[in-house]
């Protein structure tokens, strides 16, 4: 499971991905921020599109697992309204040793940020707006 | 051929909605496509700018033909994370 609703256990993540041949677990989260641009942020909502965001992140873990040889991921993104402080995302990145891990980690999540179709969409005390992140655009 | 289209996030309030399905005909590309959603969805045709195209889950070209394509999605510069 990669999206869900509901709130991101940091425990389930970190028995997802180790085990007892791995020395390191690299855990990353993403949190949601109170400010945007210098205004105040009340809530945010995520909408994806699950099938195809399900795959980018399976592609995302395969490649990260292929290029660094790290043992096993785990990763999970939020859908719906999250509260300021709630974690978005959650990456954990077991390896035998922690470079590896600490570097799969970082490519699991740039690229989650360029290439899963996720948006995110701020709610501010006078209206809301629609996200739209350095990912690929077809041409302008 | 009838081809099933998604839109999202500010695509889709753009557009006025999230999905429909139009009849284009055989050997029509991305492009041909986004240009007949343009006519009866006019708060997209003047976008000014092109959106990444999916075709059934995977990012697509705008000059893949839809022959043998179930859904195409429409996607505005993703923000996850």
């Amino acid at each position: 499971m990669r999206l869900q609703e509901e709130a991101i256990q940091v425990e389930d993540l970190v028995r997802a991905a180790g085990s007892p041949g791995d020395g390191a677990l690299a855990l990353f989260l993403g949190t949601v921020r109170d400010r945007s641009a210098g205004r105040s942020v009340l809530f945010l909502e995520y909408q994806a599109y699950p099938a195809m965001a399900e795959c980018e992140m399976a592609r995302i873990e395969r490649e990260a697992i292929a290029r660094f040889g790290v043992s096993r991921i785990a990763l999970v993104h939020r859908t719906g309204r999250l509260e300021i402080g709630d974690t978005s995302v959650g990456i954990a990145v077991a390896s035998p040793h922690r470079a590896q891990a600490l570097e799969a980690c970082r490519y699991v999540i740039e690229e989650l940020k360029r290439t899963v179709p996720i948006w995110k969409k701020e709610y501010f005390q006078d209206g809301a707006v629609w996200v739209e992140g350095q990912g690929p655009r077809a041409g302008d | 051929m009838i081809v099933h289209v998604r839109f999202f996030a500010s695509l889709a309030d753009r557009a006025g909605t999230a999905s429909t399905s139009v009849d284009v005909p055989s050997g029509t590309d991305v492009t041909g496509l986004w240009r007949a959603l343009g006519r009866n969805h006019p708060g997209i045709a003047d976008l000014g700018w092109r959106p990444m195209a999916a075709c059934d889950l995977a990012y697509a070209a705008w000059d893949q033909t839809l022959d043998g394509v179930r859904e195409v999605a429409f996607l505005p510069p993703v923000s996850g994370g």
